[in-house]
């Protein structure tokens, strides 16, 4: 149509919006909207979007870029390597297995075997985008289903830079170096003799890692130190833009630069604040990707054959599957969650875009396989939701497995979790007394230097500003029990305790507060505890100073529990009174006025006359009188 | 001589005249030592070791209370759950407190007349001490009669000034190696010949 940016972020934008919360509305997975949007503003249906759909798909990669930066963040090493296991095992059998039988299958079509063994390997790799959107969205993450998942995809991730490594040495020889399919601007990959691209790849993986910790981090925290929230925006996406950068020129795929960068900062502080920052975006960035994959199902290339290609995908459909049931069924996976496995991971990903088109530019692959194999990838992405949604609606209810009732103790211990915000001298009073108990806190903090301390001390203490849903929710809040404000800014606590008000009631809050003037405000907000860190401190430091009088410890102690009562008591009762002043003059004075009336209160009650225990006075006073 | 601990415990000593009386005419003895439960523990956390070792350095321990609801108040009652360890003061390998002795100073509203058979609290201050006596047996210690104030309520000022004199008698009979034989089976230490006015 017309060649207006805006117009064309309009059509996308509208397009999102109205086929996602149709979808929704529906009950079904946002993927699935995206992907329908696609085709309807797509050059076969409306024709918003023309031939540029490739350029699209380009730019809306780096939704998948930053989703695979994000799984690398939550791959912390040690996790890494206590999943060892599954991710060898499960990812290995997977990967494996539908290699060889979509080889055989290949072979069999009448393929030559370098065709059919690339084409296995863009086969064997599943959508990581689709799937782990889809198991977030439902909140499967922490089931066996979930990990294993994880586990494969992962594999799948991390066996992308060998196939990457290993296809150039597939080329033929003569068309290496200069590529005639290949369009864009010479990479740095193609200008190197054979054998140096298996290095280069190598040399490149090595300089993520080596930057991410010598540069990246310190360029982190000296950001963090400025205090100013945008900056931290900017570098998240400049570390995300910079490695996908050197990977593309390097010539390998800014997906798994992303992805080796996320790994690299999964065990800094900033792991959460960055996984926050870049969530929003990333979403959007991945609904475009999926638009795009939805726009560029050439319908076409359909029509022409469609009955070799609806075979070919139900076969490599049917294939995957198989290969993941058995796999599960060797790892021993529950039914429902054997079946979950086999119908989310039983597409063709993201990756065999990027595998592909990195074969044909090395002339393995023919414009016809190529254009056949992309079709059929984008078919089989668009079908998992709804394959997905068919074994919810009819399979899964008539198996009837039902979660296993007894959860091993650490999952007991995660739903007990407490999020304590702010680790200052109050916070950290708390949080080491908790940790003595055995109790461990998530500590969210906004001081880089602070955060940076603690976590050399062994505790688990993320960066950033608590009052965001996204990264209270990245802190785990869906699963904490309590959360602790112990920051002394009222404005954040009260931030805080409105988001957890709205999202998540089950939680509860305990909230510091500075003084008796904060405190009204929170009861009339309806919290109920709260702590006045002035409150405890100047009783104390009153004890003892009537115990230096004279007085006797046991006895102030009592007066001290009697005083706080009492004094609680008032603090309700004088919350739901209303404030004549407000005037911020009048403030100081309006507050002599109050605390002079509590101390004619004060002795006129009689607090410290109040306890009459143990006392024989009075019993001799009657018996006397008789 | 002996070294003593009054162990004290008195919710409100400050408004207690008779063991302020008491307390004022023994607690600086030599050799004695005065240990206010309530004051060095106004939130029940005994220092256990603190305690033990307080306990090796004397030869003679007093519990001193008033008698609330026929036995101890809360505090001292804390004290004997805490402090008297299984194989420290008892058991195969608890022999810390062997041969010491011990008895309880005590101080109550009534009168002797009622804490017999005949009396509204039909039991005598022996038989209600019985948990204190079979306490001191179990840790092999030698368990003394009281020493007892009686009748607080009604108590006139001279008879609670011959009962402070008398305590003080008491504590240097104590120092002095007062025998269990010199006892001659009383039931109150306060009716030894050595302490008759």
């Amino acid at each position: 149509m017309t060649g207006s940016i805006l117009f064309e972020a309009i059509v996308f934008l509208a397009g999102a919006i109205l086929c996602v919360s149709i979808a929704k509305r529906l009950g079904l997975s946002s993927v699935i909207g995206y992907l329908l949007a696609g085709v309807l503003i797509g050059p076969y249906v409306l024709g918003f979007i023309g031939e540029e759909g490739q350029d699209i798909l380009h730019f809306a990669e780096f939704g998948v870029v930053m989703m695979l930066f994000l799984i690398g963040l939550e791959i912390e090493p040690k996790n890494f390597w206590n999943m060892r296991k599954t991710i060898l095992g499960m990812g290995g059998l997977q990967v494996g297995g539908t290699m060889l039988l979509s080889y055989l299958l290949f072979i069999g079509l009448g393929f030559d075997w370098k065709v059919s063994l690339v084409i296995s390997m863009a086969v064997a790799l599943s959508s990581t985008a689709i799937a782990m959107q889809t198991i977030k969205e439902k909140g499967l993450m922490d089931t066996t289903f979930g990990t294993s998942s994880f586990s494969i995809l992962l594999f799948q991730d991390i066996i992308v830079i060998f196939m990457l490594g290993f296809i150039p040495l597939l080329a033929n020889s003569e068309s290496a170096t200069t590529s005639k399919n290949h369009g864009d601007q010479a990479t740095l990959l193609e200008s190197l003799p054979m054998g140096f691209q298996t290095l280069a790849i190598i040399l490149s993986v090595v300089l993520i890692i080596v930057a991410g910790k010598y540069l990246i981090v310190p360029m982190l925290r000296k950001v963090a130190k400025t205090d100013v929230r945008e900056l931290l925006i900017a570098a998240a996406l400049l570390i995300v833009f910079g490695i996908s950068f050197l990977m593309e020129y390097v010539g390998i795929s800014p997906a798994l630069g992303a992805f080796l960068g996320g790994v690299v900062l999964s065990n800094s502080e900033f792991k959460h604040e960055l996984e926050s920052t870049l969530e929003p975006f990333k979403n959007l960035l991945l609904g475009l990707f999926f638009m795009a994959v939805g726009a560029s199902i050439n319908f076409i290339v359909i029509a022409k054959n469609p009955l070799t290609i609806g075979g070919v995908l139900i076969t490599i459909i049917v294939l995957k599957a198989l290969v993941l049931y058995i796999t599960g069924a060797i790892f021993k996976l529950k039914l429902d969650q054997k079946l979950l496995l086999t119908f989310s991971l039983a597409q063709i990903g993201e990756f065999a875009f990027v595998l592909l088109s990195f074969a044909f530019g090395l002339n393995i692959l023919s414009q016809d396989e190529m254009d056949m194999l992309l079709v059929i990838t984008a078919l089989s992405m668009s079908l998992t939701p709804i394959i997905g949604i068919v074994n919810e609606r009819f399979i899964l209810p008539k198996i009837g497995t039902k979660e296993s009732v007894k959860r091993p103790m650490d999952h007991i211990a995660k739903s007990q979790k407490i999020i304590l915000v702010g680790f200052g001298h109050f916070g950290s009073t708390i949080g080491r007394f908790l940790r003595s108990h055995g109790v461990e806190a998530t500590i969210l903090d906004h001081d880089s230097n602070r955060v940076d301390f603690l976590r050399k001390m062994g505790f688990e203490v993320y960066y950033g500003d608590a009052t965001r849903l996204d990264l209270l929710e990245s802190a785990g809040i869906a699963e904490a029990k309590i959360i602790i404000c112990a920051t002394n800014k009222i404005g954040v606590s009260k931030a805080i305790s409105k988001i957890v008000k709205e999202k998540y009631p089950h939680v509860e809050l305990m909230i510091r507060t500075k003084n008796r003037y904060d405190a009204y405000e929170l009861l009339n907000l309806g919290h109920e505890n709260i702590y006045r860190e002035s409150l405890d401190t100047s009783l104390v430091l009153a004890k003892d100073v009537l115990s230096k009088m004279g007085f006797r410890k046991y006895t102030l102690n009592r007066q001290v529990q009697n005083f706080k009562k009492y004094d609680e008591e008032s603090l309700r009762r004088l919350a739901s009174e209303p404030k004549r002043e407000e005037d911020y003059i009048f403030k100081a004075r309006q507050e002599l006025a109050q605390q002079e009336k509590f101390l004619n209160e004060d002795f006129k009650r009689g607090v410290v006359d109040y306890d009459h225990h143990w006392d024989s006075e009075q019993i001799r006073k009657i018996l006397n009188k008789k | 001589m002996k070294k003593i601990l009054i162990l004290f415990s008195h919710p409100k000593f400050e408004k207690s005249r008779v063991n302020l009386s008491l307390i004022n005419h023994i607690k600086y003895k030599e050799n004695v030592t005065f240990h206010d439960l309530y004051e060095q523990y106004p939130d029940f956390h005994i220092d256990v070791n603190a305690e033990k070792e307080l306990l090796n350095k004397h030869d003679v321990i007093i519990w001193h209370h008033p008698f609330y609801w026929y036995s101890c108040p809360p505090l001292m009652k804390q004290w004997i759950d805490m402090v008297l360890e299984f194989n420290w003061a008892y058991g195969p390998k608890g022999n810390a407190l062997q041969n010491k002795i011990c008895l309880n100073t005590i101080t109550t509203g009534g009168t002797k007349e009622v804490y017999c058979s005949e009396g509204y609290n039909s039991f005598t201050i022996k038989q209600f001490l019985r948990p204190f006596e079979q306490t001191a047996i179990l840790c092999g210690m030698e368990y003394f009669p009281p020493f007892a104030v009686m009748g607080t309520h009604n108590l006139s000022d001279e008879v609670l000034e011959d009962y402070t004199i008398n305590y003080g008698k008491f504590i240097d009979l104590l120092q002095d190696g007062l025998d269990i034989n010199d006892l001659e089976n009383k039931s109150f230490l306060n009716d030894i010949p050595q302490l008759k006015l």
